[in-house]
């Protein structure tokens, strides 16, 4: 995030911020202890539940990973689909 | 009072374990406390080495538990320093020769007679991390500011985490100042961002280091060097004294003479 930043402004990362980067993505797979295959079927079954009740924009739906200090969080961000064709759908 | 028990480990090998337990134990036992120094590596040791006590070792840690000895008489005793004493690991059989059980046990016998019980964690996180971690008060982490000694960290403190072992302090080891100012090395804020637990101590690279190990004479005897003096600081900050880390930047004529007044 603030390696973006960095990034755009300057001409390239040092090899520290790169490390930094990785070794912050590393850590939240090996914390999660999840692999990308268990990721893809949680992914699925929450977009079967809430599509049960809603209706979502199924190529909207990221299911991600983030950590903050040794606090790691699974957030899934879901559009709906936008009122008027909701309505139309009915 | 009962001795505080410390683990130090680190998951990844080579990071500087067994130089941190030879340093930290001499450096508490300069200061007047009686330590017992324990090398958990069984079948790897080195902790008697770094020492400079290995022609001195009758008896083992094994041998104690298979009860062929008695405590004392495997434990080797510091010349050089009044109450520092060393029970050397076993060079001939590996980790599954003791169990978690049975060092808790033998670390519970040497409480009332110590200040501090130091132990040695072998790397990895197998049995001989298990056996090494039971019978800590305090566990003490080392990494170095590399990539893989940080995720290997991570991953014993989730561990620790898991088997309730909370109270948790890091040292970061083998700092190369000159390399984290050209940004080529991930720096102190940056380890602890993501390791998250509270620091301990720094260290930085030390050729002296070698020359201590080659001679069999921790640093911390004497307090001539650059990480002699971050491993007597690390002593001073576990018996509660308030020490501020030392400053990475260059060195200069002033930094040493405010260094040598005590700053």
């Amino acid at each position: 995030m603030d390696l973006l930043n960095k990034l755009f402004k300057t001409k390239e990362p040092s090899s520290r911020a790169i490390a930094k980067e990785r070794l912050q993505l590393v850590l939240v797979h090996d914390r999660a202890q999840i692999s990308p295959q268990l990721l893809q079927t949680i992914k699925d079954e929450i977009i079967d539940v809430i599509s049960r009740y809603l209706e979502i924009e199924q190529d909207g739906v990221e299911i991600t990973f983030t950590q903050n200090r040794r606090q790691s969080r699974l957030q899934a961000d879901i559009p709906l689909m936008p009122n008027r064709r909701r309505q139309a759908a009915r | 009072m009962a001795a505080r028990i410390l683990t130090v480990t680190s998951g990844k090998g080579g990071v500087g374990k067994t130089t941190l337990t030879a340093n930290l134990s001499t450096a508490l036992a300069v200061q007047g406390q009686r330590v017992v120094a324990i090398d958990a590596d069984i079948g790897l040791r080195n902790l008697d080495v770094v020492m400079g006590l290995e022609n001195r070792i009758v008896y083992d840690l094994v041998d104690v538990v298979e009860g062929r000895c008695r405590l004392r008489q495997a434990m080797v005793r510091d010349k050089r320093l009044s109450e520092l004493y060393l029970l050397p690991a076993a060079q001939t059989r590996d980790k599954n020769a003791v169990n978690p059980e049975q060092m808790v046990e033998l670390c519970d016998g040497l409480r009332p007679d110590f200040d501090f019980i130091i132990l040695d964690s072998p790397a990895g996180i197998e049995q001989g991390f298990r056996n090494a971690v039971s019978p800590a008060d305090e566990v003490i982490i080392v990494t170095t500011p590399e990539m893989s000694a940080v995720r290997d960290a991570d991953r014993i403190i989730g561990l620790l985490e898991a088997s309730e072992k909370e109270a948790m302090s890091l040292v970061i080891n083998r700092i190369r100042p000159e390399m984290i100012r050209r940004e080529d090395m991930l720096n102190i804020d940056d380890v602890l961002d993501v390791l998250a637990i509270s620091l301990l101590g720094i260290v930085p690279e030390d050729e002296k280091i070698i020359i201590s190990t080659n001679r069999g004479h921790p640093l911390a005897m004497d307090n001539h060097s650059s990480a002699g003096q971050a491993f007597n600081n690390i002593a001073g900050r576990i018996m509660g004294q308030d020490i501020p880390f030392i400053s990475l930047d260059k060195d200069t004529v002033l930094t040493r003479i405010k260094r040598f007044f005590g700053a």
